[in-house]
């Protein structure tokens, strides 16, 4: 259903409206004109031979006096046939040698590649002319040289198509099931790259309508007494002085046919393109988000997440009513929280509960079509929100320093790892070439790069993870920091490099005093590195407690839930591991009431209602829940009897 | 019920100066009816060991042997295999009920209603919902489709499944219904099952034996209680001390490891190191006791015994003097 609506939405655009058109067009004449007209065409009347455009002659007479408008209508046809006949066999050439390897197994499937790639060396309309030539003049040659100079383009992409869905687990699942060879293409390969495949045979279609008109311009195409436009065409180029409409008729015939079949695969290509992330959304938001109405009383409670205190006085970065959207889905609605210097604060939530976009927000990386709104964001005193934006990037490039989850993508691959860091040196600090590098390979030093010297003028492929990760952190220290964010930094990590590298942070915390905001999933990782833990679901803060309260002091249903999920080498192995049901709230709509509601065991009918406020518990901690504190089974018990 | 047995199985990919042998000379043995925890970092080989067995890697030198024979070619497929990304693992054009009906073994369910029997019970088996059938992936989450994913391994009526880091692509709240569930379907079935995972945590919790490879090489292999108790090789004790402790709060990484230990480079794995894989991080080798050139010389074997290690030190190895 979605996909026809894609289809739907292709069709509205000018793109695909046109194309529609046209090919409508062009087909219908393919199917009405020889019968309508297909007695004027071939009506020979001597008495006007080679008469230019008239009234009664819209395009003027052949040498046989023939009306060479009518006989381009008629052409329609045997053009579009013929096309479509090519590019049949075309298609079919190509989807054999392009799946035949898959079928052929590595050794003889690597022969038929050879094969292709060497053929699609070769130019197309080369071996259409030289295929022409073996198979005689004439449709029944020019139709097997078109289709075999398509195949091997054809038959190049169905390879490349094949070869990745091929290459995924669910095509691996099906060997080991036992599904054979023949069955694998038919039922796993072939519908998954049949969309891209019928684009491209279209745009093919268009290609070898101009091409079979070039053979038969050049007299290798149709012969006498048959005609298409590529025949009149040439009919129509020697007499152009006397009568130029003979040869710009069929001439224009050719452009629009060819234009319908291009701008068909075009609007195609749109319609089963690349589905992107932001028209995931954009389909999201608009497919299954109602307009939730805001009740009236949810509006107070973002006012209330706000930093603990706004007036302390040694807070780095304040954050009030953070806001992060995209277009109609606000994945962070309303965070607030502070960090003072020197502290460590970790953030943990299930993917899409907004951890990783509130780190994105305060470090100013929300790129369009996102958009920040907060009330209140000041990072080392700072209004990041009103600071003009040069200022703002200079106080971020020196005091702010970002560690994300992939180094590999956080480096630029082609230079060196010492130019990478100086960079930020002469950008940020104004420092020359050469100081800049010799701060570079001190800070690398200063995260425990052993050969710091040598290792600045290597490339980052040269690094291995766990080196890119300290290296990365090591970019962060070229200024100074007051503020290490980590987006899940140790992620990709094996857990031995995994204990390195937040052993370098904690100790770069202690030497500098440098706060720290870790993003993660892994409460884990946060316990070995944070004093603060903030746990969000779905774009909120929902607790905020000591780090050493996480285990037995957790207040938040949700908190007490992730904690009993995930083993450690303590859990009781005879017991079930804790379940949370139903599946994390989808961004697109948020519950009105409290998020975490429709999963929770405590909730009752005001949590679906009325959202809770975080509020202060007064002993350092922060909660969001109209049942903080109230245990499980003690709730079983009490409904129980409210039941009898 | 049945036993799979890894003989001085090797595998390598590429040839020539590239080749990169992934598992070198492992022997390992599945005991039926017991879930076998393989853990080790990426790279280590454990998922390429798990893809020789289900025969989607050429196996380069060894056996693969099941009950004492060899795994039969074609046919039925007595060893089913679950993959790490549910979200890649399931065709996304195809029903759920028409993937697990497609592993459904010829014969073993005749007929198009047999068949959705067939289905609606292996869905009940995963505590799906049998009327989910006709769903494609897309409307389900990740826990949903790793359990569709069991159930389509399940259907091939399996002697044993190998389980491919089924849980690191979900979410920290589902990992928990499919950890359940692999106990589950072990107690109740009686399967016999690799599991493979980096996560001690994990594999603690449902396994019965623990496997530990490093650089394509078993290092320690053992009971699990006794594994996790007693640590025998140095490399274990190290990825036991990075899993999570419980009530550990506060920086306390990296507090008992020699610097020179902490701050070793992973090896290269197109460039093993001689003799035994580890030593050039081992706390226990010549990095710290320069004295121990047997490590760098001569790769050592674990011994017969139930639980045992590759490690020439043994048993010296937990003397102070690692710490």
């Amino acid at each position: 259903m979605t996909s026809r609506a894609r289809w739907a939405g292709v069709l509205r655009t000018p793109v695909g409206a046109a194309a529609a058109v046209l090919l409508g067009g062009v087909m219908l004449l393919a199917v009405l004109a020889p019968l309508l007209w297909g007695g004027r065409a071939d009506e020979v009347d001597t008495a006007h031979i080679l008469a230019p455009a008239s009234a009664e002659h819209w395009a003027g007479t052949d040498n046989l006096g023939r009306d060479i408008f009518f006989r381009v209508l008629v052409a329609t046809r045997t053009s579009v046939q013929l096309a479509l006949l090519a590019t049949a066999l075309g298609v079919a050439v190509g989807l054999l040698l392009g799946t035949l390897p898959l079928l052929l197994g590595p050794r003889l499937g690597r022969l038929v590649t050879a094969a292709v790639n060497i053929a699609v060396a070769f130019p197309g309309l080369l071996l259409a002319l030289s295929f022409a030539v073996i198979f005689g003049a004439g449709a029944s040659g020019a139709v097997p040289a078109i289709g075999l100079a398509i195949a091997p383009a054809f038959a190049r992409l169905t390879q490349t198509l094949a070869a990745t869905v091929a290459g995924r687990d669910f095509v691996a699942a099906a060997r080991i099931a036992g599904v054979g060879r023949v069955r694998v293409l038919l039922r796993h390969v072939l519908p998954n790259i049949a969309e891209p495949l019928l684009v491209n045979a279209t745009m093919a279609a268009g290609g070898s309508l101009l091409a079979f008109a070039g053979l038969s311009f050049l007299g290798l195409g149709v012969q006498a007494p048959d005609f298409d436009w590529g025949r009149l065409l040439g009919e129509g180029l020697n007499g152009i002085y006397l009568n130029p409409a003979a040869a710009l008729v069929p001439g224009v015939a050719v452009v629009l046919a060819g234009l319908a079949f291009n701008l068909v695969g075009e609007a195609a290509a749109k319609a089963v393109g690349p589905r992107t992330a932001t028209a995931t959304v954009r389909n999201r938001a608009t497919d299954s988000a109602p307009p939730t109405p805001t009740p009236p009383a949810a509006a107070p409670v973002w006012l209330q997440q706000t930093g603990q205190q706004a007036a302390q006085a040694d807070a780095l970065l304040v954050v009030e009513d953070l806001k992060v959207s995209f277009g109609t889905v606000t994945p962070v609605r309303g965070v607030g929280f502070t960090l003072r210097r020197g502290e460590a604060v970790g953030i943990v939530g299930e993917s899409g509960s907004g951890k990783s976009l509130t780190a994105l927000a305060v470090a100013q990386l929300i790129e369009q079509p996102g958009r920040v709104e907060a009330r209140r964001l000041e990072f080392g005193g700072d209004d990041l929100l009103r600071t003009p934006p040069r200022a703002r990037r200079r106080l971020l490039g020196t005091s702010l320093a970002m560690v994300f989850q992939d180094p590999m993508t956080s480096f630029n691959p082609v230079q060196r790892v010492g130019r990478q860091l100086a960079e930020v040196a002469e950008q940020h600090l104004g420092h020359r070439r050469g100081p800049a590098l010799a701060r570079a390979v001190d800070r690398l030093r200063a995260v425990r790069i052993p050969g710091a010297a040598r290792r600045a003028r290597q490339f980052p492929h040269e690094f291995s993870g766990g080196m890119r990760q300290r290296a990365m952190i090591g970019m962060g220290l070229m200024g100074e920091p007051e503020l290490i964010i980590a987006d899940e930094p140790t992620t990709a990590l094996d857990v031995t490099v995994q204990r390195q590298v937040l052993a370098l942070l904690a100790d770069v915390r202690a030497a500098d005093d440098v706060a720290v905001l870790l993003i993660s999933h892994d409460l884990g990782v946060v316990e070995q590195v944070c004093d603060r833990v903030l746990v969000m679901y779905a774009g909120r803060i929902v607790e905020d407690l000591p780090v050493e309260r996480l285990r037995d002091g957790a207040r938040h249903p949700y908190t007490r839930a992730l904690l009993g999920a995930v083993p450690d080498l303590s859990t009781d192995r005879d017991q079930p591991l804790v379940v949370i049901p139903g599946r994390p709230a989808d961004p697109a709509a948020p519950p009105p009431g409290c998020a975490f509601a429709p999963r929770c065991p405590l909730a009752d009918d005001h949590c679906a209602r009325v959202d809770p406020a975080l509020i202060e518990d007064g002993s350092g901690g922060r909660v969001a829940c109209w049942h903080a504190d109230r245990p499980e089974p003690a709730l079983y018990a009490a409904t129980e009897g409210e039941g009898r | 019920m049945s036993e799979l047995t890894f003989e001085d199985v090797t595998v390598r990919y590429g040839s020539g100066r590239r080749a990169l042998t992934a598992v070198d000379g492992v022997h390992l043995t599945v005991p039926s009816g017991a879930v076998v925890g393989l853990v080790g970092e990426s790279g280590s080989g454990k998922s390429t060991l798990a893809r020789a067995a289900v025969g989607l890697t050429p196996v380069a030198a060894g056996r693969i042997l099941l009950d004492g024979r060899p795994l039969p070619r074609g046919g039925r497929r007595p060893l089913q295999m679950v993959f790490q990304d549910p979200y890649s693992s399931l065709d996304p054009r195809m029903t759920i009920g028409s993937s697990i009906a497609e592993a459904i073994p010829r014969g073993a369910a005749p007929g198009a209603a047999g068949r959705r029997d067939e289905v609606a019970r292996l869905l009940e088996l995963v505590d799906l919902p049998a009327d989910r059938a006709g769903c494609h992936p897309a409307e389900l989450s990740g826990g949903q489709r790793q359990r569709v994913a069991l159930a389509r391994a399940l259907a091939g009526r399996p002697d044993v499944v190998i389980a491919d880091e089924i849980t690191s692509a979900l979410d920290v709240s589902i990992q928990g219904t499919v950890l359940n569930l692999v106990r589950d379907l072990h107690r109740d079935l009686r399967l016999s099952m690799l599991f493979i995972t980096h996560d001690l945590a994990v594999v603690r919790y449902v396994s019965d034996y623990i496997a530990v490879m490093y650089l394509g090489r078993i290092v320690e292999y053992g009971p699990a209680e006794s594994v996790l108790a007693d640590p025998r090789h140095p490399y274990t004790r190290e990825l036991l001390a990075a899993a999570r402790r419980p009530g550990g709060g506060g920086p306390q990484v990296a507090d008992t490891v020699p610097a020179q230990v902490a701050d070793a480079e992973p090896a290269d794995p197109h460039h093993p190191p001689t003799g035994c894989r580890f030593h050039p991080r081992c706390p226990a080798g010549p990095l710290v006791h320069p004295d121990r050139t047997v490590c760098r010389d001569t790769a050592p074997t674990g011994d017969g015994r139930p639980h045992r290690a590759a490690c020439h030190f043994v048993n010296s190895a937990a003397d102070p003097a690692a710490a």
